[in-house]
């Protein structure tokens, strides 16, 4: 990221170096070294651990409905994500601005009250709408539409955050072109500004996968943790440490580092692939 | 067209959120859209959220009151809000040392680092939390033990809110030019000077607005503590954790009261974010 400004600088000062090996060390510390340990423990006793983990059926469902979950959050938040950034950087409308402020909300709200908020609407016993759509034949808090909606709640502003810097930077100037010529609403938003964005979609979308993966306290409680129905992967770290099963929670924490560093690195090389071309 | 360069001369500086810039009236379709974009909103985040306010309410101010100040709940609180306190002050000056060596130096393996920044960001808490046990939990190999203490809160907190003011930071430092800081130098002013009447106040608002997210951050954090911090009532009990055992004994008003406490920080927390963010933008 920082290549686009490098100014050559051949030997750094005391300072400079000081505060170099500090960063590192605290880095180190913070990050490197733990994450290290854990890839570690996880990998002690050989694979074992991780083949007797892929082969519990209730372990597997959980890998199941965590990955259907985050792919349907992520699906849904990228449409409105993208949706709700035309809007908001292209179009004027009364109370945008508060809209603007709110729809960073989710990423300040603690996991927790996420959670309740959720149940407190859709709960079936007494929630404002939940006892309405469990006459309808749905039910939402203890079962996956519950760990969809909390999900899709705690990764929504992810996109959003990514693609309105990058339409505010490429400006109109396009698609008033496309739209003198002709071109329809649809046309223009497809063939000019979805093409100018992609990247930053792209980079929202892996964003938003790596938490929806790993979300945990809003899960948490809007899923009731039922073994083999409503269990996701990062609840089956807690209850397997929390049960002395040390060895497959660092198996089951291993996959989930994997999926996330994945993310990230993934995120970098893009990144950096497009600012070299 | 007038509006649009306006907007590029002012987009020079990178403001670090959104600004309105040309924007159309809404048609039949956009129109729609926002309809139904903000209906969808509306019934994720806004009504559950009202709904959390609301159940808060009804038993009246005094119920509220009596919920929120029982001993436990505002030792909870107490631990929360002084922790990212403490720790945003810690990344204030932490963050901004970090963005300066990612762009200002240069060395083999930087790129290891910023991959670094960013882990936290994507780590699920709970494995965060079992990540920083393995490290400083029981039979620490440097002999850090801080698995059930403050130390764990505090540590947990530096971890999830490690990112925040780094990537605020780091692109308004890569803005800023080298050479008005070498001007400044080569008129006589010392490192400190040039530091202080230079680049701080560069980088003042980035500090602020990455400052504010990692204190909200540090305020609703709850997954990384779970396994770390033991919960104990009193000692290492967050807010958040006290809100999820009242929801466990089935006391929903206390969980909501307790909740309405937390969003009030973040919503005072976004509305500063805002202002600072509108004072940079205007000075820019």
């Amino acid at each position: 990221m920082a290549e686009r400004h490098h100014h050559p600088r051949p030997k750094p000062g005391p300072v400079a170096l000081a505060l170099r090996v500090a960063v590192i060390a605290y880095l180190f510390l913070l990050v490197a070294w733990p994450l290290f340990l854990v890839v570690q423990n996880a990998l002690a006793s050989g694979l074992g651990p991780i083949s007797d983990l892929l082969a519990d059926p209730d372990v597997r469902h959980a890998l199941r409905l965590t990955a259907v979950a985050a792919a349907v959050s992520v699906a849904i938040s990228t449409v409105f994500g993208v949706g709700m950034s035309v809007l908001l950087v292209r179009y004027d409308f009364p109370g945008k601005r508060i809209l603007n402020a709110l729809v960073d909300l989710p990423l300040s709200v603690s996991p927790v009250v996420v959670g309740l908020a959720l149940v407190l609407v859709y709960g079936g016993r007494d929630g404002w709408l939940g006892p309405a759509l469990e006459d309808a034949g749905v039910q939402v808090i203890f079962a996956t539409p519950g760990i969809i909606l909390a999900t899709t709640f705690v990764v929504l502003p992810l996109v959003i955050r990514e693609v309105v810097p990058v339409l505010e930077e490429v400006g109109i100037e396009q698609e008033q072109a496309a739209t003198s010529l002709g071109a329809s609403a649809w046309q223009t938003f497809r063939r000019i500004t979805l093409p100018s964005i992609r990247w930053a979609v792209l980079y929202g979308v892996v964003l938003s996968l790596a938490r929806a993966l790993g979300e945990f306290g809003a899960v948490k409680v809007v899923s009731g943790n039922v073994l083999g129905r409503t269990r996701t992967a990062p609840l089956v770290v807690e209850e397997k440490y929390l049960n002395f099963d040390r060895d497959g929670a660092y198996a089951t924490a291993l996959l989930l580092v994997l999926v996330s560093v994945a993310a990230i690195v993934a995120v970098s090389l893009i990144r950096n692939d497009r600012e070299t071309t | 067209m007038a509006l649009a360069t306006v907007d590029q001369a002012t987009g020079d500086r990178p403001a670090p959120r959104r600004r309105t810039g040309f924007a159309g009236q809404l048609q039949a379709g956009s129109g729609l859209g926002l309809g139904i974009a903000v209906l969808w909103f509306s019934l994720l985040v806004l009504l559950p959220l009202a709904a959390v306010v609301v159940t808060a309410s009804e038993g009246g101010w005094s119920a509220f009151w009596a919920a929120v100040t029982t001993e436990q709940t505002a030792a909870a609180i107490r631990l929360t809000v002084g922790t990212a306190a403490v720790v945003t002050a810690v990344n204030a000056v932490v963050g901004p040392a970090i963005a300066w060596v990612l762009v200002r130096d240069e060395f083999r393996g930087k790129r290891l680092l910023e991959l670094l920044i960013d882990i936290p960001f994507a780590l699920p808490t709970v494995v965060a939390g079992l990540v920083l046990l393995s490290l400083y939990g029981v039979d620490s190999p440097v002999a850090i033990e801080v698995a059930n203490t403050r130390g764990a809160v505090v540590l947990a907190y530096l971890f999830v809110t490690l990112p925040f003011v780094v990537r605020t930071v780091q692109p308004v430092l890569e803005e800023l030019d080298p050479e008005v800081e070498e001007a400044a130098a080569s008129l006589g002013a010392s490192r400190v000077t040039t530091f202080r009447r230079i680049v701080l106040p560069a980088l003042i608002p980035a500090i602020a607005a990455g400052g504010a997210l990692s204190f909200a951050r540090g305020v609703s954090e709850y997954g990384s503590l779970v396994l770390l911090s033991g919960n104990l009532p009193f000692r290492t009990e967050v807010t958040s954790v006290r809100i999820l055992s009242s929801i466990e004994n089935d006391n929903l008003p206390a969980a909501a009261a307790i909740a309405t406490v937390l969003l009030a920080i973040s919503l005072a927390v976004i509305v500063i974010l805002d202002v600072i963010q509108r004072r940079a933008v205007r000075r820019g």
